[in-house]
């Protein structure tokens, strides 16, 4: 099976190049039958990668421990479940996924395109086949070949790194990989728009559903990521600041700036320039994830095996950025506003530095990111900058951020008046400065969660005044029940809603971050029996006894359990259990580092959160850490409802088409219906 | 003053404060990412680098370590091929933590020569990748 899968990449690397330059020229020269082909070429592509991911399969599940792949991550006795997932679990597998997904999402494209879009056709699929292209001429060329042999064939492979045996870990790379992967596609459109200068919204109406479908997995996969770190890391958090999780967190700043400023250039003709810089630079951002995450060129925990892959993407990187935004400045002329800003208390003023901030803290998370690599290159000597300098700096612009979700979407086009401000935030700003003073009666002090949770009441109170608004408008209007007037008014404004959804997600999470303010933990060795304590911030006394420890086998590893009651103030509430797991091949012999099981007891006020971390050798007495996560579990919800309003927004249907704002658009829009 | 120059006081207002927040940022969080020769050859020349927060990435030297399980206490020695120096750490290190990985000790050097850590990262293959057998 890897003579066919060899043979399929080198097919869908022939076809590719092909495809991107028949797709460029057959565009640029306009004609018809080269375009043609290059559009095909996607498809071809696609199935010849589709055949390659199932050899890998084929062989992943025919334990072929003769390919190196195959032998480096699974083994005879690892779970189906995570035998289908290691297809992904290393570097070789996960650029062949990559460019599958990439063919996948650009044969999509090609096929639902409506049709007065399908100009741009030419130039996506040639994108697309280029960026396909470069990725399977990594494997091909950069010693990445997932179908590579052995000289010998081991009884056994590695097995599977235990802390990738989790059932997040199994979807959280995908659904990031499939957001990585699938901007792609605007980017494709964004450059299909500079070559055949057809700049106008146009092409916005083309890209808006792809924005929100990469918006909706990076937003998934960021969350299943904090699960996975969350539950099987074992240090108590959710978010390092690592780079690899900072790297999948640009993008999606600069893909959430680019869905709230592409609203402003479809009704008022503005930030042209803006918008397509921020789609070019997310794409690159993307590539640049996936180049932290495989190059190891940032020295963190995660330090990558030695390859040249690297240097590929590197180069790749700077001629694709280059490429593009030389590509851009010919094309500026063409992009100049149709309006101008007419006051500060407007809704495009509120967008404008929606956007500064979202962009400001992705800049700031770069700098952080690589400010090891500068330091270095300017003063010669490394400088790293850690969690406190992230929290220092995103705080506070996270906390403007926040005041402007509730401001930009109530206030006015173009121009508030008074009267409008007062209308809208009377009631809001009540609410949210009633909150703040709650709870600084009830004993608060620290000042940015005060600050979260406050302004999170405020936009909270924006949104539930919407929607009572539009149903109650609804129920005088159409006289329907309320129940059905808010369903329907959901139904028929999707995006606008829709977002509102989002929104309350996104103040769920930032009020859940807040609750990290006061997590309070300990550490404790304990003979069976003893106890130690540990006071809640909300004032409870927590009590954990240790019972004891008990060891057995499960499937693919020997486990150390230890078993914890939990009391508060002096009542029983559960118990914990935490284990070290010492994983083994089919032969009993151990492989990996022993790894730890932590035991949460999570309800929604906080998690407790207990980890093994040793027993001392032939007894039961054991080494203990407990940590108190207050409001945990409103991250994961938090995290659903930002996807479950993405999903709404992006739901087909019920978007009306561009209305814009302005007289003399009316000309246009003829030629834009369907 | 028209709209549009009133959002540049804006824009600049919160560049300017994205800037600031950054600059101080490092300043007061930046720590220095040292080898352990890089730490003796500063250490030699400015004695100023003793008690300060700062990493050190080196390897863990085989057969250094000791832990004592029950008061939590580990101590190993780091070396990067020049320098060694005696780490001590109080609490409990990563999973992935050996006798042949590298490290990333937090720390500071006291002026008895011992870096006494605040916080070991172990260095795994990757996150993605198997531990090679050793």
């Amino acid at each position: 099976m890897t003579v066919l899968g060899n043979l399929c990449l080198w097919l869908a690397f022939l076809v590719g190049v092909w495809g991107a330059l028949a797709g460029f020229v057959g565009g640029v020269r306009g004609q018809p039958e080269l375009a043609q082909s290059g559009r095909h070429a996607v498809f071809a592509m696609c199935a010849a990668l589709l055949v390659a991911v199932f050899s890998l399969e084929w062989a992943l599940f025919k334990h072929d421990f003769n390919v190196e792949y195959v032998a480096a991550y699974t083994s005879q006795n690892l779970p189906v479940f995570y035998t289908w997932s290691a297809l992904y679990a290393g570097q070789k597998g996960s650029l062949l996924f990559w460019a599958t997904v990439l063919s996948l999402f650009g044969s999509l494209a090609m096929v639902f395109t409506a049709r007065r879009h399908r100009v741009y056709l030419p130039y996506v699929a040639a994108v697309v086949c280029t960026v396909a292209a470069f990725f399977i001429s990594v494997m091909l060329f950069a010693h990445a070949n997932p179908f590579q042999r052995l000289p010998y064939t081991p009884l056994d492979g590695s097995g599977l790194n235990p802390q990738l045996q989790n059932p997040g870990m199994v979807f959280h790379p995908p659904m990031l990989y499939l957001g990585y992967i699938s901007i792609t596609i605007p980017f494709a459109f964004a450059i299909a728009a500079l070559l055949s200068k057809r700049l106008d919204v146009d092409w916005l109406v083309a890209i808006r559903k792809w924005t929100l479908v990469s918006w909706l997995f990076l937003s998934i996969g960021i969350c299943l990521g904090m699960w996975w770190a969350y539950v099987e890391l074992g240090w108590g958090g959710y978010w390092a600041w690592d780079p690899v999780e900072n790297a999948s967190l640009l993008p999606w700043l600069t893909m959430t700036a680019f869905l709230h400023s592409v609203m402003i250039q479809e009704k008022r003709g503005m930030l042209k320039k803006w918008n397509l810089a921020l789609i070019i630079g997310s794409w690159l951002l993307s590539i640049f994830g996936t180049f932290i995450t495989r190059s190891g060129v940032i020295s963190s925990v995660h330090s990558f095996t030695q390859s040249n892959v690297g240097y590929f993407f590197l180069f790749f990187l700077i001629a694709a950025g280059t490429a593009s935004f030389a590509l851009y400045a010919t094309r500026l002329p063409l992009l100049d506003a149709e309006a101008k800003l007419e006051s500060m208390v407007s809704r495009e003023a509120s967008f404008l530095f929606n956007n500064l901030l979202l962009v400001g803290i992705a800049f700031s998370v770069l700098w952080g990111t690589l400010f090891p690599i500068l330091s270095e290159l300017v003063q010669g000597t490394k400088v790293t900058v850690g969690p406190p300098f992230f929290n220092q700096v995103n705080i506070p612009l996270g906390l403007a951020l926040l005041g402007l979700t509730g401001i930009g979407p109530l206030i006015a086009w173009r121009r508030a008046s008074l009267p409008n401000l007062r209308r809208q935030f009377a009631v809001p700003a009540t609410v949210g400065a009633f909150t703040l003073l709650v709870l600084l009666v009830g004993g608060m002090r620290d000042f940015s969660a005060l600050m979260a949770i406050g302004l999170g009441a405020f936009v909270l109170g924006t949104v539930v005044q919407e929607f009572a608004r539009g149903a109650g408008a609804r129920h005088r209007q159409y006289e329907e029940g309320y129940a059905l007037a808010l369903g329907r008014l959901l139904a028929r404004n999707r995006r606008r809603y829709g977002g509102y959804i989002v929104h309350t997600g996104i103040v769920i999470l930032f009020i859940a971050f807040a609750g990290m303010a006061f997590k309070t933990e300990t550490e404790a060795t304990l003979r069976p029996g003893e106890s130690v304590s540990l006071k809640s911030p909300y004032g409870w006394t927590y009590t954990f006894t240790h019972l004891g420890i008990s060891q057995y086998d499960a499937l693919n590893r020997q486990v150390t359990a230890a078993t914890v009651e939990v009391y508060r103030n002096g009542k029983k509430t559960g118990i914990l259990t935490t284990e070290k797991r010492q994983h083994v091949d089919a032969l009993g012999r151990p492989t990996f580092q022993p790894s730890t099981e932590v035991g949460i007891i999570s309800d929604v006020r906080e998690d407790l959160y207990g980890v093994l971390a040793g027993v001392v050798g032939g007894t039961e007495q054991a080494v203990f850490r407990f940590t108190i996560n207050p409001l945990v579990w409103w991250v994961w919800y938090g995290g659903m409802i930002v996807a479950l309003g993405g999903l709404i927004v992006m739901w087909p249907g019920g978007t009306p088409a561009v209305k814009r704002s302005q007289p003399g658009y009316a000309v246009r829009l003829v030629g834009e219906r369907k | 003053m028209n709209a549009g120059t009133k959002f540049a006081i804006g824009a600049v207002l919160i560049v300017g404060s994205v800037g600031y927040l950054m600059a101080s940022g490092v300043k007061s969080t930046g720590q220095y990412f040292l080898t352990p020769s890089e730490l003796s050859q500063k250490i030699a020349v400015d004695p100023s680098f003793y008690d300060v927060g700062m990493k050190v990435g080196a390897r863990v030297v085989p057969g250094s370590v000791t832990r004592d399980v029950a008061t939590r206490t580990l101590t190993f020695q780091v070396t990067d091929g020049g320098a060694r120096y005696p780490v001590v750490y109080r609490g409990v290190p990563p999973d992935t933590f050996n006798d042949s990985v590298e490290v990333v000790v937090e720390g500071r050097l006291r002026k008895d020569g011992v870096i006494q850590a605040t916080n070991v990262l172990a260095k795994c293959g990757s996150r993605y990748e198997a531990v090679p057998k050793a």
